[in-house]
């Protein structure tokens, strides 16, 4: 399954990278992309670990820009 | 003030208020107001830290929380260790202006960010934000585009754009396809005939019968494939992304040598510290690569959003990139340089007759035909021909046809068939590129009609725009025969052709060439290294093809799903001349985000030498930090601009 999120506050282009490598990382992702010009996240993965990957994500958003929200 | 969010505005409030304390103080500091005592220096720090929390807070909460989260080295927590080591060296205007000077900046890139997003914003505002629904009754609903169901009827007023792909079912008028084409003429739509969503409905009321739902209509595919772009990365982003990763670190653990190394060698360690320190001070505020990772992916972005806004679809930033620097452009003939359909592109009359009756004689005996060159002889023919006169037709397939229309005995054909119908033919002329048919009448030659394939129009223009780009080498394949293969390539200007090619021939004529250009490159990694290959095509039995070359370019796509899911770079429209134009986008991105690194690289490395030496000081190393971002964000705006 693949899904895109809208993200507030996503200040810093760094930051934008890092969470998409991070994202990366979790367990049963096979493609991510945090992108700083439109705002938006978008997540594909396994259809049976797709919630736990999208809480996973928001916490390791959290993570490395507190102020970042993500739009469920 | 109405251009700022009400975040901006706050942290333009807090950079007031700061300054203005900030300048008191330092007033106060340099006019002596506060003695060198222990006591005087603890209240000028204290006093100095209140201007530094109401424009810095944020920056050290989210140092705090990083920190918590082990996020280091992020922009937060190198400001305020750059910072605290400032105050600890008892410098602490400087503390408080590096802090000031950062928000400044970072304020004016957020700005510039916003700004940028705008456009994008703008370029992506092609889709409807209503429609209007008629219910049975008659009665009209204005609905958000999102509800359109399959088969709903809907009604678009002169003015507004079209919701979602559709059946004209009613009224007929001219439609402004500039947002998907980036052309300017309105095409002419009339009942029973498609519209797409996106286009801008002109002067006259139009009934739809939806097609598509609104998440499958033409528009929605393109906002998904432009925004999608962005995620496949250029090699250029892949360095700055790679570069990023190691820089930050590399320039903080140089920090540390600096401030530790120097004092410990020259032996006066506790004499030469803090100088040392607040020289370290100066690199953690460059550390931050910022302006290269906002920058040329939005130079990128905005690449995209050009090339889309000229009826050029790019479905990522690697394409763009290799159409900058393409080497082999390999193009289908029919249907892509040329226009698919045979017209009549020359007629030869027998002394005695005039053209116009040698097309009327041939179309007569031709009528009854569906064969394209029947039907291109038909429609060249301006009267009307009576049925009902016409008999005896006599179809030869793949040599001509005879026919009696009224008392005259009509012959049409290639050169074999009418000489062995004993029929005398004048010599044959230089090849035109095109097929010929004679054309007798009772038995006597009567005129020769030239049909052909003709090239569209613009595609001599787009091969010597090409050409000029710098495009090496560009080769045609058909499955035509070599004579009309070489009749096109020359009028084209096309050196190199491969004729009588069928469709997996096609493939394999791909695959020599890219062969070619491996052995050119030599060496290792021939294929990382070698030049690029790029195959235009009308997407729609090329996909293979499509999918071999390093750039798959398809044409007339509007509307045609398979050929947006098999090509990179879709031309929205017909016109071969978008191909040099998104050449020229993709150049300028590249030269953009070149500029960018180079300018931000040159400013950084120059300030921690100077930094280094001790001749630049933090000040300087905010504006390489953040100025030099700002500068970049605003030259990578440029490519958001409308070019005309």
């Amino acid at each position: 399954m693949k899904k895109k999120f809208k993200l507030i506050d996503l200040d810093c282009a760094n930051c934008a990278a890092k969470m998409e490598e991070a994202i990366k990382q979790i367990d049963g992702v096979t493609d991510a992309s945090v992108s700083f010009m439109t705002q938006k996240m978008m997540i594909e993965a396994d259809d049976t670990v797709f919630d736990q990957v999208v809480e996973e994500a928001v916490k390791v958003i959290a993570k490395v820009e507190p102020d970042c929200q993500v739009v469920l | 003030m109405d251009r700022f969010t009400p975040k901006q505005k706050k942290e333009l409030q807090l950079i007031g208020i700061s300054f203005v304390l900030f300048v008191i103080l330092m007033i106060a500091e340099h006019t002596g107001m506060f003695p060198d005592t222990v006591g005087g220096t603890l209240t000028l720090l204290l006093l100095y830290l209140v201007p530094y929390f109401i424009v810095g807070h944020d920056v050290v909460r989210k140092c705090l929380l990083g920190i918590k989260n082990r996020q280091l080295f992020d922009e937060s927590f190198l400001m305020t260790l750059a910072t605290i080591g400032a105050f600890g060296c008892r410098e602490f205007g400087e503390a408080v202006a590096v802090m000031l000077f950062y928000q400044v900046g970072e304020f004016f890139q957020s700005y510039a960010v916003g700004k940028s997003r705008g456009s994008i914003a703008d370029l992506m505002s092609m889709a409807a934000d209503f429609a209007n629904r008629e219910a049975e009754d008659g009665s009209i609903e204005v609905i958000d585009p999102d509800d359109i169901e399959v088969g709903d009827i809907l009604v678009i007023k002169p003015g507004e754009k079209v919701p979602t792909d559709g059946i004209v079912i009613e009224g007929s008028g001219l439609v402004n396809t500039s947002a998907l084409t980036g052309e300017s003429m309105p095409r002419l739509v009339s009942e029973g005939e498609q519209v797409i969503s996106g286009c801008i409905n002109g002067e006259n009321l139009l009934r739809v019968r939806a097609e598509k739902e609104f998440d499958d209509c033409t528009v929605s595919q393109i906002l998904e494939l432009v925004e999608e772009a962005s995620s496949r990365k250029s090699l250029t982003e892949n360095f700055i992304t790679r570069f990023a990763r190691v820089y930050t670190p590399a320039v903080v653990i140089a920090a540390v040598i600096l401030a530790f190394i120097p004092p410990l060698i020259s032996g006066h360690f506790a004499a030469e510290f803090g100088e040392w320190v607040l020289r370290a001070c100066t690199f953690l505020v460059i550390s931050c690569p910022c302006a290269l990772v906002i920058s040329v992916p939005l130079a990128f972005f905005g690449g995209i959003g050009a090339a889309s806004r000229s009826g050029v679809l790019v479905k990522g930033s690697n394409y763009l990139e290799l159409l900058a620097g393409l080497d082999t452009v390999v193009s289908d003939k029919t249907g892509t340089l040329t226009e698919g359909k045979f017209r009549v592109a020359m007629i030869e009359a027998a002394e005695g007759y005039d053209t116009g009756d040698v097309v009327r004689y041939a179309a007569a005996a031709e009528s009854g035909s569906t064969h394209p060159i029947a039907a291109a002889i038909t429609e060249a023919c301006e009267k009307p021909i009576a049925q009902s006169k016409i008999k005896d037709i006599q179809n030869i397939v793949g040599k001509g046809i005879t026919a009696k229309a009224g008392r005259d005995k009509i012959t049409v054909g290639n050169r074999g068939f009418l000489e062995s119908e004993g029929i005398e033919l004048p010599e044959a002329m230089a090849g035109t590129g095109g097929t010929e048919c004679y054309v007798a009448r009772n038995g006597k030659y009567i005129g020769t009609i030239t049909v052909a394939d003709m090239p569209k129009a613009g595609a001599k223009e787009a091969i010597s725009a090409m050409l000029s780009a710098g495009v090496r080498n560009i080769v045609m394949l058909t499955g035509d025969s070599q004579k009309v293969a070489s009749a096109v390539a020359e009028e084209l200007g096309i050196t190199d052709y491969r004729a009588e090619l069928l469709p997996q021939d096609k493939v394999k004529a791909v695959e020599e060439l890219l062969e070619a250009l491996r052995k050119d490159s030599g060496g290792k990694d021939a294929d990382k290294n070698r030049k690029r290959l790029a195959f235009i095509g009308d997407g729609i039995n090329d996909a293979p093809v499509l999918s071999v070359a390093d750039v798959g370019i398809a044409m007339g796509s509007l509307g045609s799903d398979a050929a947006i899911e098999a090509a990179d770079v879709v031309i929205m429209d017909d016109d071969l001349r978008k191909i040099p134009t998104v050449m020229q986008i993709a150049r300028k991105t590249l030269s953009i985000s070149r500029q960018n690194i180079v300018f931000a690289l040159f400013v950084k490395f120059m300030c921690l030498i100077l930094g280094a030496l001790g001749i630049a000081n933090m000040w300087i190393a905010v504006f390489a930090d953040v100025g030099v971002a700002v500068i970049c964000i605003l030259n990578s705006m440029r490519m958001l601009k409308k070019q005309q």
